[in-house]
């Protein structure tokens, strides 16, 4: 890279953005809120038969803080599926507390979609109770779903100090090895696991995760 | 027996006798559920890791989040562009590619509609040398990936000092089975 390169580089760069993570806090209006999504992964079940969706909320929690970490009932957590490839979404899984459970809603055919969405109560409904700190999961089954609750490692890692300097311009690389930034760090987490056949059965997916919050 | 016993016992025998009393009336009584009614207004979304964040400029991080993902490169793409090139300057040379084959315009574009897409017939990971872009698994070392796609060039072997944050796996092994993410420290 020459000179005038790295210059325009480094100018750019600071203009655009600190990066904070996958997606912990990556915006002002929900930074490391309750609707402050963490991360998003979707992956094959120990059974294959079954896909596996993770949201995970209020990043960087130290063992103490996340003792007293809650869920927020005013906010709900949707997993969004488009099963047609046009990036709208064609079913939701709706997850949202009330004292002390985790109620999810879905897979369902929502009535609108969009920014805003309501909750079709009278659809398939599974529920489990939030597991505390230090418990044991409590993993729910019904209706050939399983779902989870609370606190977990944060899964995400990633030498963030380290980019935070190349992006400051004071390091011209990575370290080897790298130092992970989230280790020792928990979230809460949303995970639910249900039979392909519920969300297209075969081909693609896109999915993507969402934080609405009770107006 | 003590007064304030008798006090409690005649407290308790009341309170079962007004709870067989609506035992007793089961037909009329409406189940307590909890409400969920309202409209719910988005926040925050997500599809692939760090897209926001990285190619989002500050003042437009709100917008993103709430942009529905099909109005997302229309609205964003450029935005995109101009934010790769920035990072990756081999990016501006003209016919310059990553190792998807992918050009600045087209990769920005894919970028730009932040969702993930997953596969319902094998394997989902975010990339394990074979298969890309069919989910994005746990242990995936998905920033790594982005640097790559991002820094390393067609072969994945340029700008090798930023694209590869050596921090290879998380710092708790995951489990085998649900809920898979491993216990909080």
């Amino acid at each position: 890279m020459r000179n005038t390169k790295l210059t325009k580089f480094l100018f750019v760069i600071s203009a655009i953005t600190v990066l904070i993570a996958a997606d912990h806090i990556d915006a002002p209006a929900v930074s490391g809120g309750t609707s402050d999504i963490t991360d998003f992964y979707a992956f094959q079940g120990e059974d294959t038969n079954n896909i596996v969706f993770v949201a995970n909320i209020k990043g960087l929690l130290s063992p103490s803080e996340t003792m007293n970490a809650t869920f927020d009932e005013n906010t709900m957590i949707e997993f969004n599926i488009d099963t047609n490839g046009d990036s709208i979404e064609d079913l939701v899984i709706q997850a949202t507390p009330r004292d002390g459970e985790m109620y999810f809603f879905g897979p369902y055919a929502p009535s609108s979609t969009g920014l805003n969405s309501t909750i079709d109560t009278s659809v398939t409904l599974s529920k489990v109770a939030i597991t505390k700190y230090g418990q044991e999961p409590i993993i729910g089954m019904e209706n050939n779903m399983k779902c989870f609750a609370g606190p977990r490692d944060d899964p995400f890692f990633m030498d963030f100090a380290r980019y935070g300097e190349i992006i400051a311009g004071n390091a011209s690389g990575f370290n080897n090895p790298g130092s992970d930034t989230f280790a020792g760090t928990n979230v809460l987490s949303i995970v639910v696991e249900v039979p392909k056949s519920m969300i297209g059965g075969t081909g693609t997916i896109n999915t993507w995760v969402e934080s609405k919050v009770r107006s | 027996m003590k007064l304030k016993n008798i006090k409690l016992f005649a407290f308790a025998s009341l309170a079962f006798t007004i709870i067989s009393c609506s035992d007793d009336n089961d037909s009329t009584m409406v189940p307590i559920t909890p409400n969920f009614s309202g409209t719910y207004v988005q926040q925050d979304q997500m599809g692939r890791p760090a897209i926001n964040t990285v190619f989002v400029n500050s003042d437009k991080k709100d917008e993103f989040n709430t942009t529905i993902p099909s109005e997302q490169g229309a609205a964003f793409q450029a935005m995109f562009e101009t934010n790769l090139k920035a990072l990756s300057p081999a990016y501006a040379n003209m016919g310059d590619k990553n190792a998807l084959g992918l050009d600045t315009a087209a990769f920005s574009g894919v970028l730009a509609t932040d969702v993930l897409s997953v596969s319902l017939d094998g394997t989902t990971t975010f990339y394990d040398g074979t298969n890309v872009l069919t989910g994005r698994a746990l242990a995936d070392d998905v920033i790594t990936v982005e640097l790559l796609l991002i820094f390393g060039g067609e072969d994945f072997t340029e700008n090798p000092s930023l694209s590869d944050d050596h921090v290879d796996a998380n710092d708790k092994n995951f489990l085998s089975s649900f809920p898979y993410l491993a216990s909080p420290w």
